[in-house]
């Protein structure tokens, strides 16, 4: 099956196309041609770098389209920095508007004496009722390296802690982020993009 | 709750990992992508390649490795040796690595992590240090030196220093190798590795002097390292990456155990 990934000229796309072909999906690039958005069975949005970067989105048009992909029921999943850029914005880049689908805002792990960023293996405590987490066994470990977290709020789908308790994934209808890497995560995280490439669009 | 990393090394030298008493006697453990899979399926928390001879003709060699080594690959995957610029790293993460180890380019000419940095996020540079202590300086861990060319040459900083430096430029993670300690099994640098740790803020990778499950419990605890590289334990299958997790969570150090 085909999926849309977005890129924003952020990092490195490789590994995230690397484990969607792994799965059996098709994963189709843009970095600007609202085709393959408007036409999107499903749509990826990976992140590394910085949250500033994602004012490419704007500039292309991708947001605009994305939105409307989104309204018309595409499921749609955001990684670590697509994650954040669902929510209203970051303080990484106060200037730069994220999505706000959700309407929290992103901020810096809290001053502490843990190092940050956060970087390894962490467990996630899953909430009811995720479509995206479905057979992820409370405790299992998935792969984070961030410095910048979403709060807990209603439509947290998982929690993980580290300094303090932050959405490690977001799902509300067919919109779902993940803080950490599935990409990166072994098994678990390939069940989880594997529950993502089975959702059908909430159309 | 945060897991220390067990991070498994594989030395690649013309396309097959080696294994050597610092670097010769080379003798034949694999291949590498073989290898990679199954330190991952064993529970390794990431892979990293070295490639100790990188020369400019192997370059291909090397980038047909790592794609190969990649491929299968759904752990964080690093990959050093022969990265002097931004373009060669840009090659690499092409291939398939998720992170890029740095060393004697980046002392060469530090503005490399920057450049790595801004192109591709803080979380893909790793910059490796070589660090000897001076055992006639007044303050011999504070004083420890950075070597390169393989250990063989004074690189002129100070190893805490160096590490601040590579942080304020934006590497992600710093990874130190004890020359006094590599190769001996006989346990980490842990004054060392915890010098620098309590120096900078991004996560220190504990390498060299391996021989033990206590080693392991010592650089996390009393060391203060982040993860903990382990080459020569995991050759030959001497010792997997989960019967060595079992043990750390038996004396008590948080490891990620399911896999």
């Amino acid at each position: 099956m085909r999926v849309t990934v977005i890129d924003y000229k952020a990092g490195n796309l490789t590994s995230v196309l690397k484990t969607l072909r792994h799965l059996g999906a098709e994963p189709v690039v843009t970095d600007g041609d609202l085709v393959l958005v408007d036409s999107a069975e499903r749509i990826v949005l990976p992140g590394v770098g910085h949250f500033a970067a994602t004012d490419r989105l704007d500039a292309t048009g991708l947001t605009s389209a994305i939105r409307a992909a989104i309204a018309r029921g595409v499921p749609f999943l955001g990684i670590c920095v697509g994650m954040q850029w669902l929510y209203a914005g970051s303080s990484e880049a106060p200037e730069q508007p994220g999505l706000g689908h959700f309407a929290e805002s992103c901020a810096r792990f809290s001053e502490s004496n843990e190092k940050v960023p956060h970087v390894g293996w962490n467990s996630l405590e899953i909430l009811p009722n995720s479509r995206l987490l479905a057979g992820v066994e409370p405790g299992e470990y998935v792969y984070f390296t961030h410095s910048f977290k979403a709060p807990v709020t209603a439509d947290t789908a998982a929690v993980t802690y580290y300094i303090e308790p932050f959405a490690a994934a977001v799902e509300r209808g067919n919109v779902m982020g993940v803080q950490f890497h599935p990409e990166k995560s072994s098994a678990t995280g390939l069940k989880i993009l594997g529950n993502f490439l089975k959702l059908e669009g909430t159309e | 709750m945060i897991t220390k990393r067990i991070i498994a090394c594989l030395d690649v030298h013309d396309g097959r990992v080696v294994k050597g008493v610092q670097f010769v006697d080379l003798i034949d453990a694999g291949d590498p992508a073989t290898q990679a899979a199954r330190h991952a399926r064993e529970g390794a928390d990431e892979i990293v390649l070295l490639d100790i001879t990188a020369t400019h003709e192997e370059r291909q060699t090397l980038l047909d490795t790592v794609r190969r080594t990649a491929r299968e690959l759904f752990v964080p995957f690093c990959v050093g040796g022969g990265i002097r610029s931004a373009d060669d790293a840009a090659q690499v993460f092409e291939a398939g690595a998720d992170k890029v180890s740095v060393n004697s380019a980046a002392l060469a000419d530090p503005t490399l992590i920057d450049a790595i940095g801004r192109s591709f996020g803080a979380q893909a540079v790793v910059v490796a240090i070589d660090a000897r202590r001076d055992p006639e300086a007044a303050d011999p861990v504070r004083d420890a030196q950075v070597f390169v060319q393989g250990g063989r040459k004074l690189a002129g900083r100070r190893v805490v220093e160096w590490a601040r430096e590579a942080e304020q430029r934006g590497a992600g993670e710093i990874l130190l190798t004890s020359m006094n300690c590599d190769g001996t099994r006989t346990g980490f640098d842990c004054e060392l590795t915890a010098a620098v740790s309590e120096s900078v803020n991004i996560p220190v990778i504990a390498s060299g002097g391996a021989g033990t499950v206590e080693h392991f419990a010592d650089v996390f605890g009393r060391g203060k390292a982040d993860a903990a590289l382990a080459a020569s334990i995991f050759h030959f299958g001497v010792s997997s990456a989960r019967s060595l997790k079992e043990e750390l969570a038996r004396a008590g150090v948080s490891v990620r155990l399911s896999c």
